[in-house]
């Protein structure tokens, strides 16, 4: 999230699209509604299904699975045709005033893709800005010129008309045009909308640009960085965010950095390829500094006896252009390309789109690992349904380890607020916190390549590990040791000029903490584990355990609760909150403030003082948002493709049907038999309807841990799947039917559940179903399948096994996650036709 | 209203009294409502489930988890908790968690009970054995590339962050490139 929860209280308008909140985040309506009774707040929300989210919404507008953009980009063209837009921010916040090369040419003029596009791939030196003769970018400040970013918007979204965007989304023309208006009021300075989404936008083959849309929309209407602004990604797990910016990710190290490649041999090499550099003389650029980053992090990893040169050659290095993420790393297991797999606090057997085809992937292997609290699908995969273990050869370790509240430690919220846990009690049996398990594996395979040796074992046997000692038989790990390293001290004494105030210089001792990441270092005389986290600990002891209650905003900003990243800021772009002369767009919603000598407010982001002249998005190199964003695979502006299962012939917009870019598992020497897909080229009988995997409440991702606790499972008990009252009339299906849900990859039964909350859309003069089907379940919760003496048995059993079973191998181009949320399926009665 | 954390539980007590018996509040029924955790060692966690961050406490006494409830200091959640953040007693007080190193062999229609050291050992010589057949030097093109293809990885976004830090670290030092989590899907 770019805000965080408390500060759902500013807001004015949320759309809430993509996410239901009411549901799966449940405590953040708290806030949602506080902003309803004490401001008079509107809610919109989106959705193909009449979530809790929806009932309690002012405006509700249904829309068919998938068509995100087509709905969101009729916005764009609605806010622009009535000039609703904040014409003061995105002039000098934006890119709206670059000028682009001439020779891009957009879909709407090239079939339905931009320029570039040779072999499912783009070549984009198209997408690039005109330029000066010194490599300035050439800017037109009344963004009249054709090419400006702001006019070559306006003409993409020229064709998503009210009419064209009802005909593919199957939301009413009035219902579209009372969003467009609600939504687009806050684009007035004192106005302030905020987004919600989830996995509702992540999931899809258009993923990514689903939520490009919306952050553009969110900067027309000038909603980035100020209090009730922003977009928030509503997070499924209590810690995804810190796994993220840990880099439990093959693409990145932590802090965001990108991993080194082959073609760059060496640690200069990295930092001169991954380090942006720009020629506009008034941006900060702070990426600028990613080699004092680089290497504070390789001094984290190897210690001061490895020079961070020598320490990045050690560590791994990706191919240039690889991709080993999820459906790529599970195709490649059932191709039989991994002896060993780890699966750590993961459930893959049951979260794995094409669940079928991840199961039959761990039989691939030699030996898996499997940590987690309770016995599940994918540490027992050799004896689920279809399995015969006499012919599965996979050694398993299922390894028990600590709930939260057994060991400490910290995690990081959605809205980056990094909290610390307390231990309350032992680990029940001879369970352990992950940290001692991994110590363990970690010193134990240390231990064979100082014996034995092996290939590179420098890099094992070279890497230091202070984090805890040997208590009895097992090592100890301590997360304060941990933390301390993550925030980062200085490996020599040495003497700095304050890098924010010119002229002042400090003097650090060796072992002294970096106070934060603006004093981290490029020579090796620094480590820190994860720059964004440099600052979390200050001599005060560790922040993320602070409990203050001061508010001196009013704003809900909290500054004195735990820490927030970076450098304890809770709005960020908040630069953008105020105007090029230093004063907030809306004096009632100050995030920060200057008070003649310096900002107050929260940590203020990217501004230097009034009228510096500096943009406020300092992470991009040129310092301002971007409208235009050529990074993405899929084209610098969001255009709306047909989900690559949907329920209609073509794409009504252009003659491109499904995102050109995407990776298709089913083209011959790509995937494997298993990956399968129906209504891709033309609609497919046998699977007539859209589904969507959604949550409930009551249960947690996979249901890895919720089956197991009685109260839950007892709320809900089982695999359903909701159909509306035309289709279940169709089909002769009435609410408790026992019935069979099944897509081109596998089936799952479940009961019915007949509702009003899901209505036929009419796509294109036609009417088409969709269904949803929540994904918490597996068999292992089951009664009727087999226990053995000894096995855990559920104290309350659940019916029914994963929604993934059903789910396509196929991604989105730019973050390769699976689209779960828009699939085809069949739903019979048990037994019936 | 402003009410400490204290004077919360007495006016929930009070509360709860009062809607439980549905007539005036009796001393001993106050007294009773809090006894729960009388005597308990209090700590504050962060719910486990989704990532709003709702602060809960936790309730000790002899080593036990009795209680477990919102904490009202937070101001994430000021005390609120949803159906599973109200339910994380049950995650520490329940007879299903795996209490023992679980080993099923090649072929085994069974689970076997192990000890820890026994499981360390085995997966330390499977961790060797797989990254010395896998581990390449350089890639097709001759590039140093110093990586382990033949292990792969996911998770966890159920671990701590300090976990996450070490654990990228020792898949790294492995030499890893197949690591991924809750996060891609």
């Amino acid at each position: 999230m770019t805000n965080h929860w408390v500060d759902f209280k500013n807001t004015d308008v949320f759309l809430i699209m993509g996410s239901n909140p009411a549901s799966n985040h449940p405590v953040s309506f708290k806030w949602i509604m506080e902003a309803v009774e004490k401001r008079g707040a509107k809610i919109i929300c989106v959705d193909p299904r009449f979530t809790q989210s929806a009932a309690k919404a002012h405006l509700y507008a249904p829309l068919r699975s998938g068509t995100d953009i087509a709905f969101l980009g009729g916005m764009i063209k609605y806010i622009l045709d009535n000039k609703l837009y904040f014409e003061e921010y995105i002039k000098h916040y934006t890119n709206a005033t670059f000028l682009v090369n001439p020779a891009l040419r957009l879909p709407g003029d090239n079939k339905g893709v931009f320029s570039g596009l040779v072999n499912g791939k783009y070549e984009k030196d198209t997408w690039s800005y005109q330029t000066d003769a010194n490599g300035v970018i050439r800017k037109d400040p009344t963004m009249k010129d054709k090419n400006c970013v702001f006019q070559l918007l306006k003409k993409h979204y020229a064709r998503y008309t009210p009419e064209l965007v009802s005909r593919i989304t199957g939301t009413p023309e009035d219902k579209l045009i009372e969003v467009y208006k609600l939504y687009g009021s806050t684009g007035k300075p004192n106005k302030a909308g905020v987004e919600l989404y989830a996995m509702g936008w992540t999931q899809h083959t258009v993923g990514a640009q689903n939520i490009r849309t919306m952050a553009i929309i969110q900067l027309l209407l000038g909603n980035m960085g100020i209090a009730g602004g922003g977009v928030a990604a509503l997070r499924g797990e209590s810690n995804v965010q810190g796994s993220t910016d840990y880099a439990l990710l093959f693409h990145i190290l932590p802090g965001y950095m990108g991993i080194p490649t082959g073609s760059m041999p060496t640690l200069s090499a990295y930092n001169d390829k991954r380090t942006p550099k720009t020629k506009e003389k008034n941006s900060l650029n702070w990426w600028k500094n990613f080699p004092k980053y680089s290497s504070s992090f390789l001094r984290a990893m190897y210690g001061e006896n490895v020079r961070p040169e020598e320490a990045y050659a050690m560590i791994p290095k990706i191919d240039d252009g690889a991709n080993y993420s999820w459906l790529n790393l599970f195709d490649q297991m059932y191709k039989e390309k991994f002896t060993g797999f780890f699966a750590w606090g993961m459930n893959p057997a049951c979260s794995g789109a094409h669940s079928n085809k991840v199961r039959q992937a761990l039989s691939k292997l030699d030996w898996m690992v499997n940590v987690n609290l309770f016995d599940n699908e994918t540490g027992s995969f050799w004896r689920g349904p279809g399995m015969d273990p006499a012919k599965i050869k996979t050694e398993v370790f299922m390894l028990p380890c600590a709930a939260s509240i057994e060991k400490e430690g910290s995690i990081t919220n959605s809205g980056r607020v990094m909290q610390w846990r307390y231990k309350a009690v032992n680990p029940v049996g001879d369970a352990l916190p992950d940290g001692d398990i991994m110590s363990e594996i970690f010193l134990k395979v240390k231990a064979l390549y100082e014996k034995k040796g092996g290939p590179h074992k420098d890099a094992i046997t070279k890497m230091p590990w202070p984090y805890g000692k040997m208590v009895g038989k097992h090592f100890h790990y301590d997360p304060h040791m941990v933390a301390r390293e993550i925030n980062g001290y200085f490996l020599v004494d040495k003497k700095l000029e304050n890098p924010t105030k010119k002229g002042e210089f400090k003097e650090f001792k060796k072992g002294d903490l970096v106070p934060s990441f603006a004093w981290l270092q490029d020579d090796g005389s620094t480590c820190s584990g994860n720059w964004l986290y440099c600052n979390s600990i200050s001599d005060k002891g560790n922040l993320a355990m602070r409990r203050g209650q001061a508010d001196a905003t009013g704003l809900g900003l909290y500054p004195e609760w735990a820490w927030s990243w970076p450098v304890n800021r809770r709005i960020i772009y908040n630069g953008a909150s105020v105007d090029p002369s230093g004063n907030p767009w809306d004096p009632t919603r100050a995030v920060i403030k200057w008070n003649g000598e310096k900002w107050v407010g929260d940590v203020p982001d990217g501004v230097g003082n009034p009228g510096s002249g500096r943009p406020p998005f300092i992470m991009k190199p040129d310092g301002v948002a971007h409208l235009f964003g050529p990074g993405m695979a899929d084209g610098p502006f969001p255009e709306h493709y047909e989900p690559l299962e949907c329920p209609i012939e073509g794409n009504l917009l252009s003659p491109q049907k499904n995102n050109p870019v995407v990776k298709r598992f089913d083209k011959p020497g790509v995937g494997s038999d298993l990956d399968v897909y129906s209504n891709v080229t033309s609609c497919d009988p046998r699977y007539p309807f859209i589904c969507s995997t959604y949550r409930v409440s009551e249960h947690w991702q996979t249901g890895v841990l919720t089956r197991w606790c009685p109260w839950l499972a007892e709320m809900q008990p089982g695999m359903f799947v909701e159909i509306g009252e035309e289709l279940a009339k169709e089909k002769g299906i009435v609410s408790g039917d026992r019935c069979i849900v099944s897509s081109a990859r596998g089936e799952v039964e479940c009961s019915a559940i007949v509702t009003p909350r899901f209505k036929p859309f009419t796509v294109d003069g036609n009417p088409i179903h969709q269904i949803g089907i929540p994904w918490h379940f597996g068999w292992i919760t089951t009664k009727d399948r087999v226990y053995n003496p000894g096995d855990k048995k559920a104290e309350v059993f659940t019916h029914g096994d994963s929604a993934n079973l059903l789910v396509p191998t196929i991604g989105d181009p730019n973050t390769m996650i699976p689209e779960s949320k828009a699939f085809m399926a069949n739903v019979m009665k048990k037994g019936g036709k | 209203m402003n009410v400490s954390r204290r004077g919360f539980l007495k006016l929930s007590g009070a509360v709860a009294a009062v809607s439980g018996l549905g007539i005036s509040l009796k001393p001993t029924a106050a007294h009773a409502k809090e006894l729960k955790i009388k005597y308990a060692k209090e700590t504050t966690t962060i719910c486990p489930y989704c990532s709003v961050g709702c602060s809960i406490i936790v309730s000790t006494r002899d080593g036990r988890v009795i209680n477990t409830e919102g904490d009202p200091d937070s101001p994430i959640n000021k005390g609120s908790l949803c159906s599973k953040g109200g339910s994380i007693y049950q995650m520490a007080v329940n007879e299903n968690r795996l209490g023992k190193p679980l080993y099923r062999a090649p072929f085994a229609s069974e689970w076997k009970e192990v000890e820890w050291d026994w499981a360390f050992e085995k997966i330390a010589e499977n961790v060797k054995k797989s990254r010395d057949a896998s581990f390449k030097r350089t890639n097709a093109k001759g590039e140093l590339v110093n990586r382990t293809e033949g292990i792969a990885s996911v998770g966890s976004a159920a671990m701590d962050n300090e976990e996450c830090y070490t654990y990228q670290k020792f898949l790294r030092g492995l030499g890893l490139v197949y690591i991924e989590h809750q996060a891609r899907i």
